[in-house]
């Protein structure tokens, strides 16, 4: 048992690629196994997650070497003093990432279990999505820029291969291929900047480059390719063209989980800003870069979901605007840690907020696009024009449809507000219109959310969906848990930030804690 | 008790329980309302009929108000602004690909500017 708990990292991956591997064995048996099997490794990655990350907030940042039998002895004694073995390094902000990823990936599971029972290609879909799940766990668990970029490449080619899985439908594969194509080219401006900043410091481990780091010129092109390949994955605008075609053409259940892809780009980001680079770059200078990112991310994202027609197009659009809250409030954090004074007062706050946020945004958005998948999964259709009256006959969904939409839009006493406030009020301090423009964007998110659930539950019951059914169990189960978080989040804000949020974002700005939990004394 | 639920800002609190209790409240109020309302209505008969000035009552399907017909207003009034910001939207990879370039080119030069 003590191996087990001792490796607990290592089954981070373990789990899902071994799951991933057998998942087309075990399908030859029959689908009810095959479906037991993928249910039991997401449910032991998820525990995974959960139990790793609870023992980072007990006990403090976990570092796990792959390939030696001591599992602490990260430098082996013939390196030179540079740790040159694959490692994990998961402090609060991963564990943080941990938890979201455990909740999102169960929950999509089960919620695929009814999802794609009627399509075929079963056992390659569960192979893609655990080999997606276990790209965006490495990502966030990893210690090293290169195993980074190796997770990021997993989890884009199955993100890919995902959002092309209905093969019938041609502009699912264009989707897809656009995906890969934008991915592949992000990956391989990260990639240059690992190698720019191997051939100057002769390592690719984060703590170790973090302690080395000088800002030369390459430096400062090897940050440019990191951030923005980053920045793209993760849908910040002008970069966010290819979010709407994935997200809406892909599976809801991966969809959902793709919005969990994005945001272990965006914990890459902050990682690169706040830890890689946190000793040599301009905060304030950087901090307005992600401001901007963010206040555009809001703005285009929301305007461009009103007028939309295709509800998970419209949802894609607005998972671009939370990514828009989500760097604004750390962008504020990083801007204010040029003037101490101001990071105390607000900085703190808006960091603490922005962190809330992917948390947050992770659940009901992730139960507003498994809603939308029901929507098509009973109706044929995502056409808004074409819904209405489904109230009459799906009430679980229409209500979990309200909780995600009040949540995404800023209502109390739903989860999305705590997050919200603690934006508004930090970033009133630093600057009083991103604070307005932030408000305006949920006024505008509360509105389209308006249109959508009046487009497809209100209305008489019409004649074409008179005999709609409600959503089949397994997806009624995901949504409940989503629904159940985002009100138990809303209601209890101040635990979830004290246990989790708040260790997180502390972690994200103490880059010498980072390294020297790797490093100890070196 | 109350403090376990309130959301400290920095600047202010926040409580969900008045807002819970509100709501709960609100709801007590329109229970009252609805169970005082007329007990000999019958939802299986005409009553239950739209009344529209003696008109027949058109189809479902002609009655719901769709998405396309909602915030015309909205759209219309900023209908400059999406002449503007549609464009780049073009569903085009070189374009997703040209944007990326771009960003990465101004970001560059900033990074070199305030360094």
């Amino acid at each position: 048992m003590s191996v087990i708990l001792d490796n607990l990292p290592a089954l981070l991956i373990a789990l899902p690629i071994l799951g991933a591997i057998l998942c087309p064995v075990i399908s030859r048996i029959s689908d009810n196994v095959r479906n037991g099997w993928v249910l039991l490794i997401s449910a032991l990655t998820s525990l995974t997650c959960l139990a790793v990350a609870e023992k980072v907030f007990a006990q403090g940042a976990l570092v796990y070497t792959f390939g030696i039998s001591a599992i602490n002895q990260v430098i082996p004694p013939d390196s030179g003093g540079i740790p040159v073995r694959i490692i994990f390094v998961i402090d609060q902000m991963n564990a943080f990432m941990l938890v979201i990823a455990a909740i999102v990936g169960f929950c999509i599971t089960v919620y695929s279990i009814s999802g794609i029972s009627r399509l075929s290609g079963k056992d390659g879909f569960y192979t893609l999505l655990m080999l997606l799940t276990a790209g965006v766990i490495g990502m966030i668990s990893t210690g090293d820029l290169f195993n980074f970029f190796v997770f990021l490449e997993i989890s884009s080619l199955s993100g890919a291969a995902l959002v092309a899985y209905r093969v019938d439908k041609g502009v699912a594969a264009e989707a897809g291929l656009k995906y890969g194509a934008l991915s592949t080219l992000g990956g391989l401006m990260f990639l240059v900047g690992i190698g720019l900043l191997f051939v100057q410091y002769n390592s690719l481990n984060i703590a170790v480059l973090a302690s080395r780091i000088q800002l030369t010129n390459l430096d400062i092109i090897a940050f440019v390719l990191l951030f923005t390949a980053l920045a793209m994955k993760c849908g910040a605008v002008p970069m966010h063209f290819w979010t709407p075609d994935s997200y809406s053409m892909a599976p809801s259940g991966v969809t959902a989980f793709l919005v969990v892809s994005s945001q272990a780009s965006l914990y890459g980001l902050f990682r690169i800003c706040f830890t890689l680079f946190g000793a040599q770059i301009n905060p304030l200078t950087i901090g307005w870069v992600i401001i901007v990112l963010g206040v555009l991310s809001m703005f285009i994202g929301v305007t461009m979901a009103i007028p939309q027609k295709d509800v998970k197009r419209l949802m894609a659009y607005h998972a671009v605007s939370q990514t828009g809250y989500m760097l604004l409030g750390v962008g504020v954090g990083l801007a204010a840690l040029s003037n101490m004074n101001m990071f105390e007062s607000a900085g703190m706050m808006a960091l603490t907020g922005g962190i809330f946020h992917i948390m947050n945004h992770a659940l009901y958005k992730g139960l507003l696009f498994l809603t939308a998948g029901v929507i098509f999964f009973r109706c044929g259709t995502r056409n808004l024009n074409q819904l209405g009256g489904l109230g009459h006959n799906m009430k679980w969904t229409m209500i979990f449809f309200m909780i995600g939409a009040l949540a995404i839009a800023g209502i109390p006493p739903f989860n999305g507000f705590a997050s919200k406030l603690l934006i508004y009020e930090s970033t009133f301090i630093f600057n009083p219109v991103l604070s307005v423009i932030a408000m305006v964007v949920s006024i505008l998110t509360l509105a389209s959310f308006v249109k959508v659930f009046h487009s497809m539950f209100m209305g008489p019951v019409l004649p074409e969906y008179s005999e709609v059914k409600e959503a089949p169990k397994p997806m009624l189960i995901a949504m409940g848990i989503l629904a159940f978080l985002v009100i138990l989040f809303g209601i209890f804000p101040q635990q979830v930030i004290d246990f989790m949020v708040t260790p997180a974002a502390t972690a994200l700005v103490n880059y010498p804690g980072y390294i020297h939990a790797v490093l100890g004394g070196v | 008790m109350i403090e376990l639920f309130t959301l400290s800002t920095g600047y202010g609190s926040w409580n969900p329980v008045f807002w819970v209790i509100a709501f709960a409240i609100a709801l007590i109020i329109g229970w009252i309302i609805w169970s005082r309302g007329e007990k000999t209505y019958d939802s299986g008969r005409e009553a239950s009929s739209p009344y529209i000035s003696g008109n027949a009552e058109p189809e479902k399907g002609a009655v719901h108000i769709r998405a396309g017909n909602l915030y015309w207003g909205y759209t219309d009034a900023l209908s400059g602004y999406y002449r503007f910001i549609k464009p780049f939207h073009t569903g085009n990879a070189s374009d997703y690909l040209l944007a990326y370039l771009f960003v990465t080119a101004i970001l560059l030069i900033v990074v070199v500017i305030f360094r």
